[in-house]
């Protein structure tokens, strides 16, 4: 890929001691996780310029959405942020129900606000296991990936998938939550609040996390905004922006809970924010439990809902309403619409437009990381090379939802 | 509400307003938008800080062929609101906002890659998720989602092994 015009301009040093390198890192760097590449213009070992290559995991989400039908979507929004996939997946449903203007059963936006915790706190568990083992601390990549593995269980036994769930539907869900579901958060989340009370203990004190954590990375409020950062990356700046408080959607303000925010906007305050955030979950999942309402799951209109396989197999209306909605698609009326949910990155919009007929005209994701990976180069500028590892851990660029 | 403020705000520059789902989305022209985004961004009223998303929409039957959108917020009043831009083929361009936020910069560089509008004024106008030797752009309508151009040819392992089996 060609390199910015702005590199053109440079002089080529004549002397070997002010000679700056250029140095690729990446694509496929082993302490990057994610297919990414940074061109860096290096003074020893202090980066001068760093322009990032991003696009080696493009699949053409926005284009394959737009070949089938809304609901075939699904799948592909999985794939977007795989460590979150319900959270796209939530995020892509009331999108399109904000244009069919319809509202799903109170059962499941309680379910998709569950299911969105759960992803939440695996995610946070993802990033800061990663970052941990990226800084040489690779027990806490073991313990938080076996903290992830008790969510990821509860994850299979509500959607039957462990990674790419496909658990919405268009006006619901795809399947009632287990009976169980109580004892088996239950059990998972004392699991979870011994590995993190451990993982507290070994980092938030460790001198060698925090020397390599703390003032490194930062980015001022103001500019962060500039830069169109959300989610954990902006709140570390000390500003309280979150789509669940600003925007709420599904059932989030019924909900207490607090949004944690830093103070200078350095990868330590990131790390602390996602850490609070993984408390904040787990007692919105608590109480959503607590307060969870019996009936449907899916909404009872046959435009949007597939009828019960009883009445597929049995009767002749049955089965021609399935036809119709797995062959034509549910039919959307024309017009376009923009719904923001809080990803575990920041916000995560999905605007789409319908042209009326049974299939998207156009889907368009806006995704938080992508925006992360666009301000990389202002936080990394004059800082060591070394600092590259601990900011892009904390950015959390996910592969699949930064270049769709 | 929003719409009300935009409307006595900006006026005859407001080409249509439109209001649907709870979104107030507004059309201007190409030569006033950047104007009004930056009085959007740094009217108190308003104080759009965060430009969201840039995008297009390619409606190959109208004219004028392309949309582009720009999605903003405002963290401290809360609100949202969309803006539209209409431009006809051939050579679609708009004018950048890469100086009004750091964030148009990706932005626009993506939407010129996946839909050939160009960012007049843009500092660095690259293909971003596709490489430079990719030909169209993969996002318009009349591009056939069954074309490939792969950068190192392809070849079928079963009819051609790389390696010959002993």
């Amino acid at each position: 890929m060609s390199l910015p015009a702005r590199w053109a301009t440079n002089p080529v040093a004549t002397d070997a001691a002010d000679e700056i390198m250029e140095i690729q890192m990446g694509p496929s760097h082993p302490a990057t996780h994610g297919t990414i590449k940074f061109n860096l213009k290096l003074d020893g070992e202090r980066i001068i310029d760093c322009d990032v290559e991003v696009g080696y995991l493009h699949r053409g989400f926005e284009k394959m959405c737009e070949q089938g039908t809304w609901t075939q979507c699904f799948p592909f929004t999985d794939r977007l942020n795989y460590a979150s996939p319900s959270i796209n997946n939530v995020g892509f449903a009331l999108a399109v129900e904000k244009l069919l203007d319809i509202e799903a059963p109170e059962r499941c936006q309680y379910g998709r606000v569950i299911l969105s915790e759960l992803h939440r706190i695996a995610d946070h568990l993802t990033c800061l296991g990663a970052a941990g083992n990226e800084l040489g601390a690779v027990s806490i990549m073991f313990f938080m990936m076996e903290a992830r593995e008790f969510i990821y269980d509860i994850v299979e036994a509500v959607t039957g998938a462990r990674l790419t769930v496909t658990w919405c539907r268009i006006g619901g869900l795809s399947r009632d939550l287990p009976v169980d579901l109580n004892d088996r958060v239950k059990a998972a989340f004392h699991h979870l609040d011994g590995i993190l009370s451990d993982c507290d203990r070994l980092l938030s004190r460790n001198r060698v996390f925090i020397d390599r954590m703390a003032d490194i990375g930062i980015m001022p409020a103001d500019e962060a905004i500039s830069f169109g950062l959300t989610g954990p990356l902006l709140r570390a700046t000390g500003i309280p922006y979150d789509v669940r408080k600003a925007s709420p959607y599904l059932v989030y303000d019924r909900f207490d809970f607090k949004v944690p925010t830093g103070t200078k906007g350095d990868n330590y305050d990131r790390f602390n924010v996602r850490f609070e955030e993984m408390y904040e979950s787990k007692k919105i999942v608590e109480e959503a439990l607590r307060t969870l309402p019996g009936g449907p799951v899916i909404v009872s209109d046959p435009r949007i809902a597939l009828p019960p396989k009883e009445r597929v197999y049995n009767s002749i209306e049955g089965l021609m309403n399935h036809f119709k909605l797995i062959m034509e698609g549910i039919k959307v009326p024309a017009g376009e619409a923009y719904h923001a949910v809080e990803g575990a990155n920041g916000e995560l919009g999905f605007y789409v437009v319908s042209d009326g007929s049974g299939r998207p005209y156009r889907v368009r994701v806006r995704p938080p990381c992508f925006l992360g990976m666009a301000a990389i180069s202002g936080m990394l500028k004059n800082r060591m090379i070394a600092d590259i590892i601990p900011t892009f851990g904390m950015i959390n660029m996910i592969g699949g939802e930064c270049d769709r | 509400m929003l719409l009300d403020l935009l409307k006595e705000r900006f006026g005859a520059d407001l080409l249509e307003t439109i209001s649907a789902h709870g979104e107030d989305t507004v059309v201007v022209d190409r030569d006033r938008a950047i104007e009004i985004l930056a009085r959007l961004r740094d009217d108190p009223q308003f104080a759009f800080k965060l430009l969201l998303d840039v995008t297009a929409v390619d409606w190959i039957d109208r004219n004028p062929r392309f949309e582009v959108v720009y999605h903003l917020r405002s963290i401290t009043l809360g609100l949202w609101m969309r803006l539209k831009i209409r431009v006809a083929e051939p050579n679609p361009w708009v004018h950048t906002a890469a100086n009004l936020w750091n964030s148009a910069d990706w932005l626009e560089r993506e939407c010129y890659d996946m839909f050939g509008i160009h960012f007049e004024g843009h500092p660095d106008l690259r293909r971003i998720l596709m490489y430079d030797s990719f030909e169209g752009h993969p996002l318009r309508k009349d591009y056939p989602v069954g074309r490939r151009q792969p950068i190192v040819p392809e070849t079928n392992p079963v009819l051609k092994p790389l390696r010959q089996s002993r």
